[in-house]
Order: C-alpha cells, then structure tokens, then sequence
C-alpha cells in the first residue's frame, strides 16, 4: 500500500477492506469557516428579525445563537448525510470509525467536546491532536469515535492530458498505476525539465515507446493506457 | 481474466447496485418512513448483490486492474456498506429517555454522580455558613464591584417597585439558557483534562454561588435572594453536579483505563457521558424556563415559593431513586 497516503482502510465482514481517505485541518479549518460564516449570517438575520421584538427579540437571539453554536452541527451530521453545509462545500463527511454513518451520540460527543478542542485559541488542541494521530483526528473525534474523510475520491480520467495510449512493458500494481496517473494529472502545472526529470525516474518503464519521446510524454501516453483510452 | 472483458461482464450488476443505491440515498434523504413505496422486490436481492460488488473490488484490486475501476468499486463497496450495515438503531425518544433511561443512568452511575454532588453541594454549603460567621471572608471571593451589584439585584427595598414584564422574561429565558447550559457543557467537556478541568469548574462554580448566596445572607438580603433561587434550585444545581460527573466519567477512563487501551476506554465512558449531557441540558433547560417565568414573581408569597423549591427537590430526589425501575427489573437488566 502506498506509504504517503492518509487514506484509511476499514474491514468488512465480507472480508475486503474499504479505503477511506481521510480529510487533514485545512479542509476542515476551510469547512469550519464556511459553517462560521453561515451562523453568523443565520444569527444575524435573526437578530434584525428580533429587534421588532423589544427585549423579548434578546432572548429569542440568545436562544438561537445556543441551538446554533452547539446543536447546528450535530444536527446537520446526523440529519444531512454527515456534512454541516461547510463539510459538504468541500466534500467532507462524518463517519463513525467503522464507515457507517454518524449518528445522535457520536454527533453530540464530538460536538460538545469542541470547546476543548478550541482551547487554548483557534482550535490549538484540536490541531495538536489531529498532527500526532494517523487519522487527523481532534479529541473530539477520538472520544466520538468518528473520522472525518472525504465523501469520494474524485474521477481521475479527465484530469489526465489526452495522447495515443501506450502500454507499460510489464503489469503495474495499483499503487504503481496510481503514481503515473497521479504524475500524468500534475504534469501540465510542471516545468517541462521538471517534468522530464521526474518522469527519468520510472526508468524501467521507459524502455517502451519510440526513442526521441520524452520520458514525460510517454508517461503521459502509459496514463492514457491504464485509464483505457483507445 | 482482461479488465475490457471484466468490465462488461459485470457491469450489469454494478449499474443496477447504484441504480438502486441513489434511489435510496434519495429516499432516505427526503423521509425515512417512505421508504416503503422505494422499496420494490429488487430490495431482497440486494445483500447478494453488495457481496458480488465487493468479491469484484477484491479481484479488481488483486488483479491490478486500473485504479479507477479499483476506485468506481470502491465508492460503490461503501455506499452499500453505509446503507445496509449504517441502519439506525431504534433509540429512545425524548419521553422514554425521560420516564426511564436518564434516571437508571443516575443509579447506575451512582458513585461518580455522589462524588461530584459531594464536592460541589460541600464547599457551597461550607462557604455560606463560613460567611456567617466570618463575613469579612467575602473580600477573598469576590470584588467590591461584583458584590454591589449583587446587592442591588437582591435589594428588598428596590425590588417591591420593580415589576418585571413578559418580555424582559422571555429576554431573561434566553440568556440563562445561552449562558447555564453551556456552562454545563464546558464544565462536562473539560473532563478531558484528566478529569481537572471539570473539578476546577465545579469548585470554582461552588465558590461563587455560596459567595453570593452567604454574603447576600449575612447582609440580611435572605429574604429576597432565597425565595428566588429557591424554584430553580434544585434542576440547575443538580445538573452542573451531574455535568461535572460526565466530565469525571472522561477524565476517569484516561487516569485509569483498566483492561482497555486509553482510547477504546475513552469512546466507551464518552458513550455513557453524552446521555448524562442530555440529561443535565434537558435539566438545565427546565431550570432556565423556572429561572425565567416562576422565580422573578415578587407577588407570590415567600412560603409557597419555599414549598415549591422544596417540592422540586424532593420529586427530583424521588425520581432518580424511583423512576424506571419496574420495567428494569421485568427485563432482568
């Protein structure tokens, strides 16, 4: 299995394992803010709504700012398919750790757990947890027994620059296949020497092809192949 | 076998796995009690399906065929997996949470819920007596600025003129509930500092309340501050106790984690905390409504806010030592 992938793999009682890939704190800091920024407009058009309301508009904004700092979220991941509105802008869904969606208790302990993940500020404790853990997990996903992961891997296919197939000269494994495609797919924001001189390393796949390619063009043809262009 | 061939072989079964999976992604999504006009005879064959589509992702992965076959399988291995072993589980309602689950919870927690009464109801009632004695002793507790306000807030004087209306209630509902509950919620969440946080909380909410409550005492202001705090008393107090005692439950399972690893130990004892919490909030949330609409009532005669502060004391005391208990035993459980 690939060393540098945080993907995590779960077993099923059919015997295979399922590959999670698990989402690290800049995903998660970006799905917060999105979901920070959606309370407070919530609680700002509340708030504006209430004022017509004399002192008791106070106290229905209070009320909603409770439900929407500790039971919007925990709401949103069990009632939502395990994404708060930001999760799902960035693809994120909770699982529980067996793959199986969140539920009321996990949502709750990971919800209500928070606050101590916030401290001392900004989530300090909660990325200090995430870094030291396989599984970027904050405290209150290890208490919850919950994972945060990314809902699907995205379709490569159309990331990958078009050109004629071209066979590998020996089966490739998956992690193997994996690294052309993912080379093939990054290839377009590489300098073309850098390019080339990644592409040199895969030299024993490089015995294929005509001789005046580049080793990054046949590379980039290997993809097409694994991804079954004609 | 040739992926090419692979591919159109089975294609079939996957097409129709997903077919069906989005339509009951789509179902569950919009009402989980339609699912009935969703299901179609389609539905008995699934759990066979699923198990081809993952015998498929093993020989795919096995056989090197392209990662995104491996990955199509993949995604689709998992939406079934959520669906067919992600089935929730009948929980207890609000209601029968209420009538049987949170008080057999107390009593089967007994000893953390007792230890955290224990050290906060101690102090509370130590430092108010202490103040009665030694009222200077307030100016260790509290500053003069916070005191004056106290005193104003409790003044019998100024109280008789004071009528308080509906609105400036229902504002009073708000922050009681914004500030008491999350109190319970950190005083619980800080638990995970070894059980430290949650102790500091609780001492430290302690202090204060019989600060307050033993100099407004010794000052002679009783007889506005007790008939107030008397109705809600017993919910909230309680509820920061048991509060701190899910705290204690986290904490505990990291000090002394027994035959577990401390992780597995911590998801085990955040598993009985969490309805603790749901509890004390639901407590909480009673508190603030009593706190809001009973308590300010300055027309209402002493005596029967006493009766009532003490009713609520001894139902809730009859309830935790009471509540559920005939169902338990004809379960055996």
């Amino acid at each position: 299995m690939p060393l540098l992938d945080t993907s995590r793999r779960i077993g099923t009682p059919e015997g295979i394992e399922l590959a999670l890939p698990v989402a690290g704190p800049a995903a998660r800091a970006l799905a917060w803010l999105i979901d920070l920024a959606l309370r407070m407009a919530i609680l700002i058009a509340v708030m504006i709504l209430a004022s017509f309301l004399g002192r008791a508009g106070g106290g229905v904004a209070l009320i909603t700012a409770f439900f929407l700092e500790w039971l919007f979220p925990a709401w949103c991941e069990v009632n939502m398919n395990g994404a708060t509105p930001g999760k799902k802008a960035l693809g994120l869904v909770v699982l529980h750790d067996d793959g199986t969606p969140v539920r009321w208790p996990a949502a709750m302990t990971r919800n209500l757990l928070r606050t101590v993940d916030f401290l001392p500020f900004l989530y300090g404790f909660g990325l200090l947890a995430m870094l030291i853990n396989r599984d970027f997990k904050r405290l209150g996903d290890l208490a919850a027994h919950t994972i945060v992961v990314y809902r699907e891997a995205k379709p490569r296919a159309v990331a990958v620059p078009m050109a004629p197939p071209l066979a590998p000269p020996a089966l490739l494994a998956l992690d193997e296949q994996r690294a052309v495609l993912d080379f093939a797919e990054r290839s377009a924001s590489l300098t073309t020497e850098r390019a080339e001189e990644l592409a040199e390393i895969a030299s024993p796949l490089l015995s294929a092809g005509a001789r005046h390619e580049s080793a990054a063009q046949k590379l980039i043809r290997m993809a097409n192949h694994l991804i079954g262009r004609k | 076998m040739k992926q090419a061939i692979f591919e159109t072989r089975y294609a079939e079964d996957w097409n129709r796995f997903e077919t069906w999976l989005q339509r009951r992604e789509k179902s569950s999504r919009r009402k989980k009690g339609k699912d009935a006009e969703a299901e179609t005879a389609n539905d008995t064959e699934i759990p066979q399906l699923y198990r081809r589509v993952c015998q498929h992702l093993a020989l795919a992965r096995d056989r090197h065929y392209s990662p995104d076959l491996v990955d199509r399988l993949n995604r689709l291995a998992l939406r079934g997996h959520h669906v067919l072993y992600g089935v929730q589980p009948r929980s207890l309602g609000v209601i029968d949470f209420l009538t049987r689950g949170f008080p057999r919870l107390i009593r089967a927690e007994r000893k953390v819920v007792i230890a955290a009464c224990l050290l906060f109801f101690g102090p509370l009632a130590g430092i108010v007596a202490v103040l009665q004695w030694h009222p200077e002793f307030i100016y260790y507790l509290a500053d003069p600025a916070q005191l004056r306000e106290y005193q104003s807030m409790y003044d019998p004087e100024a109280q008789k003129e004071e009528i308080r209306g509906a609105d400036s209630n229902v504002q009073m509902f708000g922050l009681y509930i914004w500030n008491n509950i999350r109190i319970g919620f950190q005083t619980f969440a800080t638990g995970l500092f070894f059980g430290v946080g949650s102790l500091l909380v609780l001492l430290f909410n302690a202090v204060m309340i019989g600060a307050v409550a033993g100099y407004l005492h010794s000052i002679g202001y009783g007889s506005t501050f007790w008939p107030f705090v008397s109705g809600h008393s017993a919910f909230e107090l309680t509820a920061i106790a048991i509060s701190a005692a899910a705290g204690f439950k986290l904490g505990g399972a990291l000090i002394a984690p027994g035959a577990l690893t401390r992780k597995m130990a911590l998801v085990m004892a955040s598993q009985t905390a969490v309805r603790l919490m749901y509890g004390a909030a639901l407590m909480l949330l009673g508190a603030a409504f009593i706190e809001a609409f009973w308590s300010p009532h300055h027309g209402i005669p002493s005596w029967i806010k006493y009766s009532v502060g003490i009713g609520f004391w001894v139902l809730l005391a009859l309830y935790f030592f009471f509540a559920g208990r005939k169902e338990a035993s004809e379960h055996g459980t």
